[in-house]
Order: C-alpha cells, then sequence, then structure tokens
C-alpha cells in the first residue's frame, strides 16, 4: 500500500441502497446480515470514480479523505 | 416447454393486496418464466436476496435492454435509449451525478420547513373547504407537484397539461400505444421548451444547472437533457402523489397502526418506512434487465439474452426476510425493503420522497385529526387501471 492511499469510510448512515456496490463493485460490498455496504479496503489508491460514488451515495454515508485526512468527498 | 408461462403483471393493477401468486412463486419457484405484455417472455425474480442480487450485479444490463427495443417490456414504447433508466456505469454514473447531491441527506433537510409550509398551505384549504373532500387532488398530488415544480423550475401553472402527459407515459394498457407515443412526444417538446427558456434566460434552478452542464461543461448530450428532465418531472411527483394516497387507505384499513400512529406522532418516519415495504406501489414490479452472460440464480440458469423482473414487491414480502411479512406493523425493528429500488438505479429522490412521505402524515394527522374514508367498503373506490403503478384516481375523505 503506498502512503498516498485514500481513506474509504461507510458510516452507520447507510441503508444498504446498493448504489456503491452497483456502481463501484470492486470497491464495496454488501454485508447482508447487517444491511449495510462495507468497503472491500480501507486504504485504496486514489480513483476519481471514488470521488463519484461518495457524492452519489443518496445518504451521504461514503467519507473519502485523502492521506493526510483532508475529506475530498462528499463535498457541498 | 415454458408453453404454459402465465401471463404478467398477475392483476390489472387495482387494490393493495398483492397477488397471491408471488406467495406461491416464492415457496415453489422463485425464478419463474412469464410472459409480458409486450415483446415475449421473461424471467420473473421473487426472493429478496435474488431481487437485489439482479439489481447489483453487472451482468444483468439495463442498456442491453435497448438493443432489442421489441424485446419484453411492460410498455408498448421501447424503454428510451437516452434515459438513465436504460443505463449500465459508467455512463449512468456520468449522468446521475449531475445532479445526485440536490437529493442527497443535507440538502433535503434543508427543504423540509418548505415542504412543510406547502403541506399546511393544502390542510387549511381542505379545512376552509369542509368536508368530504377529495384527498387525490386537494392534497397528495399538489403537495409533491409543487415540491418538484420549484425545485426543476416547472411552472405550477402548466400542472394540468404535464399531468396528463406523465398518465400517459406511465401507461401500460391504459391507452391506446399511438396516444402514448404521441405523450411522450409532447412532454418531450414541453421540456424542450422550458430548457430553450433556461438557455436564454438561467434562474437559480435544477433545469438552469443542467442547461449549464450541457452547454458548458458538455457533460451530457440535448437528447439525455430532455429525457433527464422528463424522467425527474414525471418520477419527481407520480410516486410520492401515488403514495400518499395509498398510505391513507392503508392506515384506514388497519385502524389499530393509525390508533398507534396518532398516539404517538414520533413514530411517522419508522411507519412510513413500513408502508413503503408493505405498499405495492408498482403494479408489474420492475424494470426489465438483461442478462449479457449466463448468470445461475436460485438453481436456474439465467441464459444472456434473456430478460429479467426483479419484483421489488415480491421482496418486500419475502417472508424469509420479514416476520409476517403479510402484516403492516408500523413497529417492525429491522425493516430492509427495497421499496426504493437498489443499486446504480436506487431511486434519485428517496429521501426527498420520505420527506415528503413523513410531512404528509404528520400534517394530516395533526391537522385533521378525524381524516377517515369517506366510503364504506372498497366497491366505491376509484382505482387507476393499467399503468405501472397502482393507485386512487380520487379518495373521497373525510374528518
Amino acid at each position: 500500500m503506498s502512503e498516498a492511499n485514500w481513506k474509504v469510510e461507510v458510516t452507520g448512515a447507510c441503508i444498504a441502497s446498493g448504489m456503491c456496490v452497483g456502481t463501484a463493485p470492486a470497491y464495496f460490498e454488501l454485508d447482508g446480515d447487517r444491511n449495510r455496504s462495507v468497503p472491500r479496503s480501507a486504504r485504496p489508491a486514489p480513483d476519481p470514480l471514488l470521488l463519484s460514488v461518495a457524492d452519489s451515495c443518496p445518504l451521504e454515508a461514503i467519507r473519502v479523505h485523502d492521506a493526510g485526512g483532508t475529506l475530498l468527498a462528499p463535498l457541498d | 416447454m415454458t408453453d404454459n408461462a402465465p401471463g404478467y403483471p398477475f392483476g390489472d393493477g387495482t387494490g393493495l393486496a398483492l397477488e397471491p401468486e408471488y406467495g406461491r412463486l416464492r415457496a415453489e419457484e422463485p425464478v419463474s418464466r412469464v410472459q409480458l405484455p409486450f415483446g415475449g417472455r421473461a424471467w420473473l425474480v421473487t426472493h429478496h436476496a435474488d431481487v437485489r442480487k439482479v439489481l447489483t450485479d453487472p451482468r444483468f444490463s439495463s442498456r442491453a435492454t435497448t438493443a432489442n427495443p421489441d424485446g419484453p417490456r411492460f410498455t408498448p414504447q421501447p424503454l428510451f435509449p437516452a434515459g438513465v433508466m436504460s443505463m449500465d456505469p459508467p455512463e449512468h454514473t456520468r449522468i446521475r451525478s449531475l445532479v445526485s447531491r440536490a437529493f442527497t441527506g443535507g440538502r433535503v433537510e434543508a427543504l423540509r420547513p418548505r415542504i412543510a409550509e406547502i403541506a399546511g398551505g393544502l390542510a387549511d384549504a381542505m379545512l376552509e373547504k369542509g368536508p368530504p373532500a377529495d384527498l387525490v387532488s386537494m392534497f397528495a398530488l399538489p403537495l409533491p407537484v409543487t415540491v418538484i415544480c420549484e425545485l426543476l423550475g416547472v411552472p405550477y401553472a402548466d400542472r394540468d397539461r404535464f399531468r396528463e402527459l406523465s398518465d400517459a407515459l406511465l401507461s401500460t394498457t391504459a391507452l391506446p400505444p399511438e396516444e402514448i407515443f404521441a405523450a411522450v412526444m409532447a412532454l418531450n417538446e414541453y421540456l424542450a421548451g422550458l430548457i430553450e427558456e433556461r438557455r436564454a434566460e438561467p434562474r437559480d434552478d435544477m433545469l438552469s444547472d443542467l442547461v449549464r452542464a450541457r452547454d458548458e461543461d458538455d457533460r451530457l448530450s440535448e437528447q439525455e437533457l430532455v429525457e433527464f428532465g422528463v424522467g425527474l418531472l414525471v418520477t419527481g411527483h407520480e410516486t410520492a402523489a401515488t403514495q400518499i394516497g395509498n398510505f391513507i387507505y392503508m392506515l384506514a384499513r388497519n385502524p389499530e397502526q393509525l390508533a398507534a400512529l396518532r398516539a404517538d406522532p414520533a413514530l411517522v418516519p419508522q411507519a412510513v418506512e413500513e408502508l413503503l415495504r408493505h405498499t405495492p406501489l408498482g403494479a408489474v414490479s420492475g424494470i426489465p434487465r438483461v442478462a449479457v452472460e449466463d448468470v445461475e440464480l436460485s438453481g436456474v440458469t439465467i441464459r444472456a439474452g434473456d430478460s429479467v423482473i426483479p419484483s421489488i414487491n415480491s421482496a418486500n414480502h419475502d417472508e424469509s426476510v420479514f416476520e409476517d411479512a403479510h402484516r403492516l406493523d408500523i413497529h417492525r425493528p429491522s425493516n430492509p425493503h427495497i421499496a426504493f429500488g437498489h443499486g446504480v438505479h436506487f431511486c434519485l429522490g428517496a429521501q426527498l420522497a420520505r420527506a415528503e412521505l413523513q410531512i404528509a402524515l404528520e400534517t394530516l394527522l395533526i391537522r385533521l385529526p378525524g381524516l377517515k374514508l369517506a366510503t364504506d367498503g372498497d366497491a366505491d373506490l376509484a382505482w387507476k387501471k393499467g399503468l405501472l403503478i397502482r393507485g386512487f384516481s380520487e379518495l373521497p375523505v373525510t374528518w
């Protein structure tokens, strides 16, 4: 893992809409038992798709930070 | 070997009791062949887990439905190739992300006071007129129509014109195909006209934002812009309008649930989730997908090219997920319903719809505490027929 890798988390606001799992299956999967989405890796390499997915989450439950901790998405 | 595929949908779209065929199929044949009104046969998928799989697995494509315009479908007109509902990622992500932030949690929360103000004004008008009144025309319809008009920038004064066209767009068998085609054209022309107005004179509304995304950033085509505008306008009001009437009917038919809600209005948000789960909005339940390779689902091999109908209504009544699924229970502790769909096409306006439905119920419960149906039995109720959705054309209430 590179030190430049981003940080991805799914917060408790998740309702398992499946939006992220459908859009970016390489990065997210559904935990059916808990009815929520989980990132496959908490520290993925930078990818603009992650920003788009975080912006598209209906609950704003996906937070993407850069390696330094600055919030990249979602932004207003 | 599949000559006995039953016709689907199972009923004519009247009534809010889910047809018994779904329960039988979940128990006996959770992936089964059905005959659609147009274009032939499809696989009907009825288990919650399988439906969610179809809706998130990229091997089930929305785009592939447009490869064969005469393929299995619910409307005489083919799916619009430039519409978001016929797109897969990444093109779907490109269009949807243009407005998705406008419909997410924080922005919708900020709209709540305005939605409550509109709802309050409608309740005032009902009280002023006095009982009985038609809940559909006096409350259920004007609330979401006003909200989407203000958001998009569509003149509320045009509501009669686009309302009629919207219903035609959602017709499966209610209207002759040529009338539906004419309505599609008329609605596209209407939106194209508004887009030209915003192009000449931008305002602070979503249509102006979309025109800017087209003209300055080239993020969507003109046809995509028009289709997206039509989609936002139609789905932005029909669904919530229909469910407000349906929810009031469901509560009236479940008086102990209604009493519990009146006793504790703090239960409204979870009651709305249960009403969303329990009340089948769709008469046909789910937009077809097409398998792009062979996929096995509950022991059945779906071949590449086959059409698949993921039944949201059936998933929401799956007894393996929801205990006593047939019961409306506003106290249900866990409610992983998929009333807003699942996956990339998860309802863009879900949070807005939730806010509208919650505010509608709160307003009606508080302002018209004696609200009840003005008809005794179900025989006199006026249902819409032959549409993609189930609901009332009129719902007489008194208080």
